[in-house]
């Protein structure tokens, strides 16, 4: 449900626990916001286009949304969850005004951000977030799940830098599990940092900074998805088992992945180019 | 259709680099990885093996088990459940082709060595987990066994594959697998504990370069390895 | 293996790399398309060369031609774990049902390499005169006791200094009386040869009379007693 419980008592000082939540409808052939429930740090607001948009296109016919960090974090043993619906038909774009950073807490442990996502029957997930920022010594764990309507469409980005500038990045972990019509489209859970061994071997990460992914679902793709084309030594499209790809790279830094991502969406060609 | 004897002689049979199954022909991303440039020498090797048995060897470990107690207590029905999620575990598609053509293999194999009629109902072409973790039922063995099995199975042939890509000392090689026999037990464990739990659950760890250098490889002209 | 229903006849074509399985793989496609049902499976080295190769010949359809790759172990595809080969096999008969003859050829390697019996239910052994006029009596499992050894581009022979005549002989000593064939694609009457051998195997492959003969492992070196073989009683 996207109407999430109120917050829990904080059981230790410095932790903070939030829970946040959006919908969309289509009402009158445009989409619209239904619920806004922003909490504490996570901060939810109406938002105009901010650069380019897949998909989208700066269409000012959809409901766009954007999450902004209200303090910084999270931080070791902050809980947060964020609860998002897309309604039957509606279109969502949801993008945020900068890139968030995870930080070890003062009294250490873990830090995690649930994100629990439905798009719903003919609806339009836009997610076009910036980086997360693993520094040294944090731990976390993100956990994202998303249900989508087998005639439904998504696009959606993820990108983990390894550190802040110049330092080794803490213990990060980030589940993406996509679910179709109920039956399983992608699984993939990234870890790095000092608990993950191998993470910056050659079967892994290698030495890279920086690592990310676009998944792209679309129904049209069912008999013909586009094909798997490795486009750089580190970066390749490869179709799912099902109608959608994966868009991955790694890069020696964030500018840089983003570059071989924004690549990727580009060969996909209309009408998610940017 | 447990063994009194713990089944250690039909694990090592199972196991075993020569199972006539067309292992062989694969060096489980070790070539791609040396093309790719990304190892040069042994310590690259090390690296390798240990980033790939704690990504794609948990996943398949995983997979092997949870197919074997399913087989073991003669309940298949949902074994196509389990292939749609190693599926959606495995992005590149040239590695879901791989892992399918090496199950096919495998059925192909054991089918002929120990006949069981599990062995039909395992659909057209089922994931090499899947079929190691039914071949290990069949065999009288656990989920853990079925684990270990794909674990050694797969790195002891990319491990192989590095004598024929790589110079290098073939006791150097075996010495990282000496170093690895821990981490395989563990890991085994793991994959037989999570086996125990809802498919959806099961491991899903990610390792991107394998995926980029998997498609890499499939066109590359000149190469040794299949995979 | 005891097979009622009736399959395709399984031909393999082994021999050291450049000797010219390819080309006489091509040939006998060439010349036998219009009598029978096709299918090929190329082993490959690196990658899959071989079936490039005869795919851009257009000697068969390119979905009847299909590689196999052996991960640098040729010899370990046709003889100790022969899975791969098997099911490339059985998918080709099973796509292309009835096929009467399916060629397999061998990833060039050395003089030892034979196809199991598991396999194949015969086999070609392809030596060139260009390989040296001594090659043939060496000896091994593959030119003592493949089917039908092929000695090949006989027409090359003045100019490497072989004297083809010679070659024949001495491997005919070597193989106890089982055949061999010189064949040039510059000489018809010669390919005629070996399409003529090809259909009697496979006429007797039809009919339930042909029996799989390994030609067996790695032979011995006994080089002193093979004399003694040279002009044994003629069979087949």
């Amino acid at each position: 449900m996207y109407v999430s419980s109120p917050p829990e008592p904080v059981g230790l000082a410095n932790r903070m626990t939030a829970r946040a939540a959006l919908a969309t409808e289509l009402s009158g052939g445009a989409s619209r916001i239904r619920a806004l429930r922003s909490d504490g740090p996570l901060v939810l607001r109406p938002s105009h286009p901010k650069g380019a948009e897949p998909l989208t296109h700066r269409r000012p016919d959809v409901a766009r949304v954007s999450l902004a960090a209200g303090t910084a974090g999270p931080l070791g043993g902050d809980d947060y969850a964020l609860s998002i619906h897309v309604g039957g038909g509606s279109t969502l774009v949801l993008q945020e005004v900068s890139a968030m950073l995870v930080l070890p807490g003062a009294t250490g442990g873990r830090s995690r951000t649930a994100v629990d996502i439905r798009v719903e029957s003919g609806a339009t997930f836009v997610w076009w977030p910036e980086p997360i920022i693993a520094a040294h010594r944090c731990d976390h764990e993100h956990d994202i799940r998303i249900e989508i309507a087998p005639d439904a469409r998504m696009i959606l980005r993820e990108e983990a830098i390894l550190g802040r500038h110049g330092e080794m990045p803490g213990d990060f972990a980030s589940r993406l599990r996509i679910t179709r019509g109920g039956l399983p489209l992608y699984d993939q859970r990234l870890r790095f940092g000092p608990g993950a061994e191998g993470a910056d071997g050659p079967a892994i990460l290698g030495d890279a900074g920086a690592v990310g992914s676009v998944i792209v679902v679309d129904p049209v793709w069912v008999d013909d998805a586009p094909p798997a084309l490795p486009f750089h030594r580190d970066a390749a499209r490869t179709p799912l088992a099902g109608p959608a790809v994966a868009i991955a790279a790694i890069a020696a830094d964030s500018l840089a992945l983003r570059r071989l991502l924004s690549r990727g969406v580009q060969d996909l060609g209309a009408p998610w180019a940017a | 259709m447990a063994r009194a004897a713990g089944g250690s002689a039909a694990l090592l049979l199972l196991a075993d680099g020569r199972l006539p199954a067309g292992g062989y022909a694969h060096s489980g991303g070790l070539e791609p990885a040396v093309t790719a440039g990304r190892i040069t020498d042994m310590a690259g090797v090390e690296r390798f093996l240990i980033g790939r048995a704690e990504t794609a060897g948990l996943t398949a470990a995983a997979f092997a088990a949870a197919a074997c107690s399913r087989a073991a207590r003669d309940d298949l029905s949902d074994l196509s459940g389990l292939e749609a999620e190693l599926d959606a575990r495995i992005p590149s598609p040239e590695l879901r082709t791989v892992s399918r053509n090496l199950g096919r293999q495998l059925r192909r194999a054991m089918a002929g060595i120990h006949p069981h009629p599990h062995y039909a109902t395992l659909g057209a072409a089922p994931h090499q987990p899947i079929v190691m973790g039914v071949a290990a039922a069949v065999l009288g063995l656990g989920p853990r066994d079925a684990a270990l099995a794909i674990l050694h199975e797969t790195n002891s042939g990319a491990a192989a594959a590095a004598a024929k890509v790589l110079r290098v000392d073939p006791f150097e090689v075996h010495a990282i697998l000496a170093r690895m026999a821990d981490r395989l037990d563990r890991l085994a464990g793991e994959a037989a504990a999570a086996a125990a739990g809802p498919a959806c659950d099961l491991p899903a760890p990610a390792s991107p370069l394998a995926d980029i250098a998997a498609e890499h490889h499939r066109r590359t002209h000149v190469r040794l390895f299949a995979s | 293996m005891t097979e009622k229903t009736p399959r395709s006849l399984r031909l393999g074509v082994a021999g050291p790399v450049g000797t010219g399985k390819s080309s006489v793989i091509a040939t006998l496609c060439r010349h036998l398309r219009d009598e029978f049902a096709l299918g090929v499976i190329t082993n490959d080295i690196y990658t899959d060369e071989d079936a490039r190769f005869l795919k851009s010949a257009g000697v068969l359809p390119e979905e009847r031609i299909r590689a196999v790759e052996t991960g640098a172990c040729p010899h370990t595809a046709i003889r100790d774990d022969v899975t791969m080969n098997l099911m490339a096999v059985e998918d080709m008969e099973r796509d292309f049902a009835p096929l009467d003859i399916v060629l397999v050829e061998s990833g060039g390697d050395n003089l030892t390499a034979t196809f199991s019996p598991a396999l194949v239910d015969a086999q070609l052994f392809v030596l060139d005169v260009a390989g040296g006029g001594d090659v043939a009596r060496k000896g091994g499992p593959g030119i003592a006791r493949a089917d039908l050894l092929i000695i090949n581009k006989i027409d090359l022979g003045p100019h490497v200094d072989v004297d083809v005549a010679q070659m024949v002989a001495d491997a005919e000593g070597a193989r106890e009386g089982k055949p061999v064939l010189a064949l040039s694609r510059k000489h018809p009457d010669t390919i005629e040869k070996l399409c003529d051998w090809v259909r009697q195997l496979h006429a007797a492959h039809a009919a339930g009379h042909h029996t799989p003969v390994d030609p067996g492992p790695m032979a011995p070196h006994h080089h002193p007693h093979d004399s003694n073989h040279a002009h044994g009683h003629s069979h087949d």
